[in-house]
């Protein structure tokens, strides 16, 4: 989250100059703005997989096993996670707030429905900063520049396709459905498949298998 | 100040001699925060209160480490084993300071934001007599700072004269300070916050009830802050007491100067817990000389020391030797966060320091934990609440203060097992603090703003 915030700041910095800079009215500058702002939050995405990197070869020295105690994949669960949830959170606490006061949606002829996409792009962009963290951490530990490449490039058409929010069909359509196939891959990266997630909802007794064993001396195994 | 807290009693691992060494050698660090100003006026006591930011650095090592001078000769292995247990369970003790912080400046932000009474200017406090009203900037500024330096200087005042009090040991004496402005805390404040909430919600309640209410909460405050109590009670009562302190200087600080007050006292934090002859670190030395533990009021502590009459039946997987030692130990709690606050509540834990545990029976199980001043919580509760009084954009940029303030602590802490030796815990978080709040509040602003106009999303 402290990165993702470093991000937002080195974007609203090089806005505000920029907005300064040319002098004219701000709703322009917003294209390259958010272009910006993505690409600087991709980089710092990346110096923190370089930190958790880091760490993660510490814990491994200092731990009794060689193993750290966090897979590096747990990292970028959680990193992403925390970029979602506070590009999330920026996003909407002061819609929310605005919203549980008094007034008229859209009373200036605007959309009515500007409550109801914002919560639902907000979502897409959570679940989308998760699965983009995982897929870049794997990329990046792989050296896949694809996997990279993808990542920046979904982050940059999210954008753009939110630019051209009064019409949403065009807007939450597309980024919903690609929220779902970002999903699914980052859940491929992750070593899930459809074999495992059929094994998971079975409820294989896998463990107790191993129970039985130690405690075969002691009491005779049901099986 | 952060201390760490060695704890004889690690969850999965065995006792350790680490512990049992470090312990023997490692006198009890005293916590002691410059906070700690007698307290016979609110006034004084939001002035200790501000003082408790200064950090004590109690020289015990954290985490058990045993270096240092006069421990028993170790090996190497054994520092490095002692090391990993020290950052696992700093980790842990991390996330353990983490929720009293976060729930203190939850309290803080939820009162600032629906109880009128602490957003309106009713005055100020005599330690900031200048005040702000002024036509010019130059003549704010400068009023803004010399309501910092005589506010510092009082601080140090306070600090020192704490610091001779201990040396010269007048223990009864600051006893009495501690306990009598941790009434005044527990009742007036107490009072005067219950009084405007009750206000803002406009619910009745009568003077029976409210008596009944206020002797209830201060009376077990007391007893829990000053002599022995649940640990989760007492954790409890600490960050509300922290809370009500933070609300007051919300209050009662004029704008500007609360900024450059927040400033100076992390510099002086700093140069308090690490310069030679600073009064923290002398407190803090003092008090290892002597062996005894600072004085548990106005500390937060994230662990149990020990509690009396407690019987741990599975105390049996270590030996009794070990227990002693821990006990002694834990008896040291070091305290790094100076930051006490004011109210100077002593401690439930008392410490142990020098006899050792003579039935295993007695001894809670201690845990590795970390000490925080309470000042540190107090202002840290006051850049929040700031944050969400006096800002125009609102929540964003408390969020940004507060993450700014926890990465300031988790950095803090990582610097404390680094270094195991008693560190301030205002500068990097209020730095970090102070940064991302003027700068979320020009810069950010007005961008996500626009971004939120057209709807966009980056």
């Amino acid at each position: 989250a402290f990165f993702w915030l470093l991000s937002l700041l080195a974007a609203s910095l090089l806005w505000a100059v920029s907005v300064q800079l040319s002098g004219r009215e701000d709703a322009a500058l917003l294209l390259p703005g958010a272009a910006a702002a993505v690409l600087l939050q991709e980089l710092c995405r990346f110096a923190c997989f370089r930190m958790l990197r880091k760490a993660d070869e510490g814990l491994a020295m200092l731990s009794e096993d060689g193993r750290s105690p966090i897979s590096l994949r747990q990292m970028a669960y959680v990193s992403g996670l925390s970029f979602g949830i506070i590009s999330g959170v920026f996003s909407i606490i002061n819609i929310l707030v605005d919203a549980a006061g008094p007034g008229t949606v859209g009373i200036h002829g605007d959309s009515p429905y500007y409550f109801i996409t914002s919560a639902f792009l907000t979502m897409a962009l959570v679940l989308l900063h998760t699965f983009w963290g995982v897929i870049f951490f794997d990329a990046c530990e792989r050296r896949r520049a694809g996997g990279l490449g993808m990542v920046v490039g979904g982050h940059l058409l999210v954008s753009g396709l939110t630019f051209l929010n009064p019409w949403y069909e065009a807007t939450l359509g597309p980024i919903l459905i690609l929220t779902l196939c970002t999903g699914l891959w980052a859940f491929g990266t992750a070593g899930g498949s459809f074999h495992n997630v059929l094994k998971c909802l079975s409820c294989k007794q896998e463990p107790e298998g191993r129970v039985m064993l130690y405690s075969a001396l002691q009491v005779p195994p049901e099986e | 100040m952060i201390t760490f807290m060695n704890n004889s009693d690690s969850e999965e691992e065995p006792c350790n001699e680490r512990t049992s060494l470090m312990s023997a050698e490692s006198p009890p660090v005293p916590s002691y925060q410059d906070g700690l100003q007698a307290s016979e006026a609110g006034e004084v006591q939001a002035h200790r209160k501000r003082r408790a930011g200064s950090s004590r650095g109690p020289n015990n090592i954290a985490g058990g480490e045993m270096s240092g001078p006069g421990v028993p000769v170790r090996e190497s292995a054994l520092e490095n084993e002692e090391e990993e247990l020290t950052l696992k369970y700093g980790a842990k003790h991390v996330i353990m300071l983490f929720v009293p912080v976060t729930l203190c400046m939850i309290v803080v932000v939820a009162t600032i934001k629906s109880v009128r009474f602490y957003t309106e200017k009713n005055g100020q406090l005599i330690y900031t007599p200048f005040s702000e009203d002024t036509p010019s900037v130059g003549q704010r500024l400068l009023n803004s700072v010399l309501n910092t330096i005589i506010m510092i200087s009082v601080i140090i005042v306070m600090t020192v004269f704490l610091v001779l009090l201990y040396k010269y040991r007048c223990y009864k004496f600051i006893h009495g300070w501690l306990i009598l402005s941790s009434l005044m805390l527990l009742f007036l404040f107490t009072y005067i916050y219950l009084g405007e909430v009750l206000k803002t919600y406009n619910v009745a309640m009568d003077y029976p009830t409210l008596f009944l209410v206020i002797w209830n909460f201060g009376a077990v405050g007391m007893i829990c802050i000053h002599w022995k109590g649940p640990l989760q009670l007492q954790q409890a009562y600490l960050i509300m007491i922290s809370a009500l302190m933070a609300l007051v200087f919300i209050k009662y600080l004029p704008e500007w100067s609360a900024w450059v007050i927040l400033g100076a006292i992390s510099i002086y934090d700093l140069m308090a817990v690490l310069c030679p002859k600073g009064p923290l670190r002398m407190l803090v030395e003092t008090a290892q000389e002597r062996n005894e533990p600072i004085f548990p009021a106005l500390i937060y502590s994230s662990a149990m020391m020990w509690t009396v009459g407690m019987a741990k039946p599975d105390t049996a997987a270590r030996g009794p030797s070990q227990q002693t030692w821990n006990a002694a130990e834990d008896g040291r709690e070091h305290h790094r966060s100076p930051s006490h606050t004011d109210s100077q509540m002593p401690e439930t834990r008392s410490p142990v320091p020098t006899r050792p545990v003579t039935s295993l029976e007695e001894l809670e199980e201690e845990e590795r934990g970390v000490k925080l001043g309470l000042g540190d919580f107090i202002f840290y509760s006051v850049l929040v609440g700031k944050a969400a009084a006096t800002a125009s954009g609102d929540w964003n940029t408390t969020l940004a203060c507060f993450v700014a303030i926890l990465i300031g602590l988790c950095l803090t802490l990582l610097l404390l097992a680094v270094f195991k030796k008693a560190l301030p815990a205002l500068p990097i978080s209020i730095t970090f603090g102070l940064i991302f709040y003027f700068s979320t509040d020009n810069l950010v602003r007005p961008f996500m703003d626009t971004l939120a106009f057209h709807q966009l999303y980056i």
